[in-house]
């Protein structure tokens, strides 16, 4: 209606732009990606050429920049010799990033608003399979294309969506149940050795595993049972720090779960027969993109049925009142296992696909380190929401990929932002924010233009 | 028969004795009222009833079952719903997700159905949430269904938790000091609703009351509870005109 949207007019460019984007619905930006890595493909060399970049910006110009801040704080620092020449990349990396995807991505959304909402009218109509096929498979498509320019954004992209799987688990712990387990890089670990002994141990000649001991021309369609197989083992493993942490109320399950996260890293620096602080190489590469895609849509999709159903809303009952939910028949130490063994198995699955992603693995990547990282990523993205933990984990492994020029810097800005996201919004960007997929994929209403 | 039956229960926190030698019998559609000082163990003997804590000695049978020292879900489970003297509500949660979370216990759609999204588990879910929506009508908050419960006043967040309550499918209704904090016109429509649900349902109720108009006008029989101890029990009129009752309350009558 026109006479609300008066009433919440604001000045200002971003403003304008908000308003000028606000009735694109999802299936229109998803359009608007697709334009812009098409565009990419087609001029992305020649107008990096023209602009004097050294080659194609790899993460939207972000990485260029940081690059040159990186050299002009060494010049200041260390006293190394800077090229002025240099500072043209920082406008260049602006203008080829609104050139080839701002301008694209908002042309098209905009012009293709109407159609896109008629589109998506239509397709609410029907049975929801379809819609979500059109809309996953245009993202699958974009993100495809994009990943195909460069190596580095290949391994990029593919580490990213490991990272929101591995997120959203441990959100299902720490954000829905509420409790803090520290222990998922352990189960990751877990999943990462068990299918690598697996695939290694079966199908490849290896130093540490020895010969295969089944090779087979179609070795490749026992990866899912391999990645099965390590959440499962990664599961097996979280039953042994849930039964005593769960006897037991309060802040017990930290403690015991970050010890056994120690216990597990030296258990692999251990095992001489895994390889112990070397690790085991040479996983097969089947972790390709389309693999990696449908696994954490997989994931996503039933962990996101999970928490919307009665047995998953029961996590959030024992989270904000365990005695009531008792008391209402809820089963809380069942609830609470459950929930365990889940995170527990798509951590294993995570930590799977990246063994196969790497290629490498040892006891070293699950430490500390990395427990650091996927709890910031599931806190910065926000509790109990699976857009939190896509938005989360996203954004910290992209600025951690994008930021990397700028060294040390990098951790100060990464946990400087996480500061500012707790004082300003203590659970994180995107909390308690149910994922429904048919209210994402609604076609919206133009401002302007009646419902 | 008596639905549920108390039969001396006794209770030691430590070496202190909070409930002696409890004895209770409620009959089906009976409103039996709990009344004595603060202090007496009145939500003591709620949450022995109710599983939180396990009697030291003492049996408990509903409907003829022995149900002392089930977990507290297995008890409601049977059919024991209750509500709390401070709330007890999850703060993130929906009105409507309060009233299907207390179906836990009759969802079998399993852990497949929750990760699949089986056809079996709409079909439950669905059903749930009409039952849910039919108990917010019933306790006359239906419109507020789709509101965060934190956004509630506070005589609506009250009867979010007794339809929780009812969502168990209670045979025996436990209303902890269910009127606490409430304006006299809330109390007035809180008793209207109580005797409604007792009326439509035939349902038996156990109340913690400190209010003395609310304990007169709806219970059948009462009991005082002095230091964990029932001094005096009897119907509402036997218990008001009880000397040792009102020597709890009040003193001792010194006469000069």
């Amino acid at each position: 209606m026109t006479g609300t949207d008066q009433a919440t007019v604001t000045r200002g460019l971003p403003a304008a732009v908000g308003r000028l984007l606000a009735g694109v619905p999802l299936l229109g930006w998803l359009l608007g990606f697709l334009a812009a890595v098409l565009v990419e493909r087609t001029i992305g060399d020649t107008l990096a050429q023209t602009l004097g970049l050294p080659k194609m910006p790899v993460l939207f110009g972000i990485l260029t920049v940081s690059k040159v801040i990186a050299e002009i704080i060494n010049a200041v620092v260390k006293n190394t010799a800077f090229d002025p020449a240099l500072l043209v990349h920082i406008p260049a990396a602006l203008v080829y990033l609104s050139v080839v995807y701002l301008l694209p991505i908002a042309a098209v959304a905009r012009l293709g608003a109407r159609a896109a909402n008629r589109a998506a009218a239509i397709m609410d109509r029907w049975n929801l399979t379809i819609p979500a096929a059109v809309h996953i498979g245009l993202m699958y498509l974009t993100l495809h294309i994009w990943a195909a320019m460069s190596d580095y954004r290949l391994i990029t992209l593919k580490i990213t969506l490991i990272a929101v799987l591995l997120t959203l688990s441990l959100n299902i712990i720490n954000g829905y149940m509420g409790e803090f387990s520290c222990s998922h890089p352990g189960f990751m670990a877990v999943g990462a050795y068990m299918s690598s002994l697996f695939t290694v141990g079966l199908f490849v000649d290896d130093k540490v595993l020895g010969k295969a001991l089944m090779p087979w021309a179609l070795d490749f369609l026992t990866f899912p049972l391999a990645l099965i197989f390590g959440g499962i083992c990664a599961s097996v493993a979280a039953l042994l720090v849930a039964i005593p942490s769960f006897k037991t109320r309060g802040d017990y399950l930290a403690i015991i779960s970050l010890a056994f996260l120690f216990i597990i890293k030296s258990l692999f620096e251990n095992l001489q027969g895994l390889g112990g602080a070397r690790g085991i190489a040479g996983q097969p590469d089947w972790a390709a993109l389309p693999v990696i895609f449908v696994v954490v849509g997989l994931g996503i999709w039933s962990i996101n049925n999970f928490v919307t159903s009665t047995y998953g809303k029961a996590l959030n009952a024992v989270r904000d009142d365990e005695l009531a939910a008792e008391a209402m028949t809820v089963n809380t130490r069942q609830a609470k296992m459950t929930a365990f063994l889940v995170g527990a198995f798509w951590a294993g699955i995570a930590g799977g696909l990246l063994a196969h992603v790497v290629r490498y693995i040892n006891p070293a990547m699950f430490g500390i380190q990395k427990l650091a990282e996927v709890l910031a990523m599931v806190y910065f993205g926000g509790l109990n929401s699976v857009y939190g933990s896509i938005v989360g984990a996203v954004s910290i492994s992209l600025l951690g990929e994008a930021l990397r020029p700028l060294e040390i810097l990098k951790w100060i800005i990464i946990p400087l932002m996480l500061i500012l996201v707790m004082i300003y919004r203590p659970t994180g960007l995107v909390a308690f924010r149910d994922f429904d997929l048919r209210e994402a994929m609604k076609p919206k209403t133009e401002p302007g233009q009646r419902k | 028969m008596a639905l549920l039956r108390v039969e001396h229960m006794t209770h030691y926190f430590g070496g202190l004795r909070a409930v002696s030698d409890y004895n209770l019998e409620i009959a089906p559609g009976q409103i039996i009222g709990l009344i004595g000082p603060n202090g007496a163990g009145k939500t003591t003997v709620f949450n022995l009833l109710t599983g939180i804590h396990r009697p030291s000695e003492g049996r408990i049978l509903l409907d003829g079952e022995e149900i002392t020292g089930l977990a507290p879900h297995h008890i409601a489970g049977r059919g024991l719903g209750r509500t709390f003297q401070n709330l007890c509500l999850w703060r993130h949660m929906s009105v409507l997700d309060h009233v299907r979370m207390a179906h836990y216990a009759k969802i079998s759609y399993g852990l497949m159905g929750a990760f699949f999204g089986t056809a079996k588990r709409y079909r439950q879910e669905a059903e749930i949430e009409r039952r849910s929506r039919e108990l917010l009508e019933l306790v006359g908050i239906g419109h507020l269904a789709d509101q965060g419960v934190l956004n509630l006043p506070y005589g609506a967040q009250r009867r979010v938790e007794l339809a929780r309550a009812l969502a168990v499918d209670p045979k025996v209704l436990f209303l902890d000091e269910p009127t606490v904090g409430m304006t006299p016109e809330e109390l007035v429509q809180m008793m209207n609703i109580i005797r409604q649900l007792h009326e439509q349902l035939g349902l038996a109720i156990f109340l913690i009351e400190h209010r003395l108009k609310m304990v007169m006008e709806l219970c059948h029989r009462i009991q005082t509870l002095v230091f964990g101890e029932v001094i005096a029990e009897g119907t509402p009129a036997e218990i008001q005109g009880n000397p040792q009752v009102i020597e709890a309350y009040l003193g001792k009558e010194t006469v000069e």
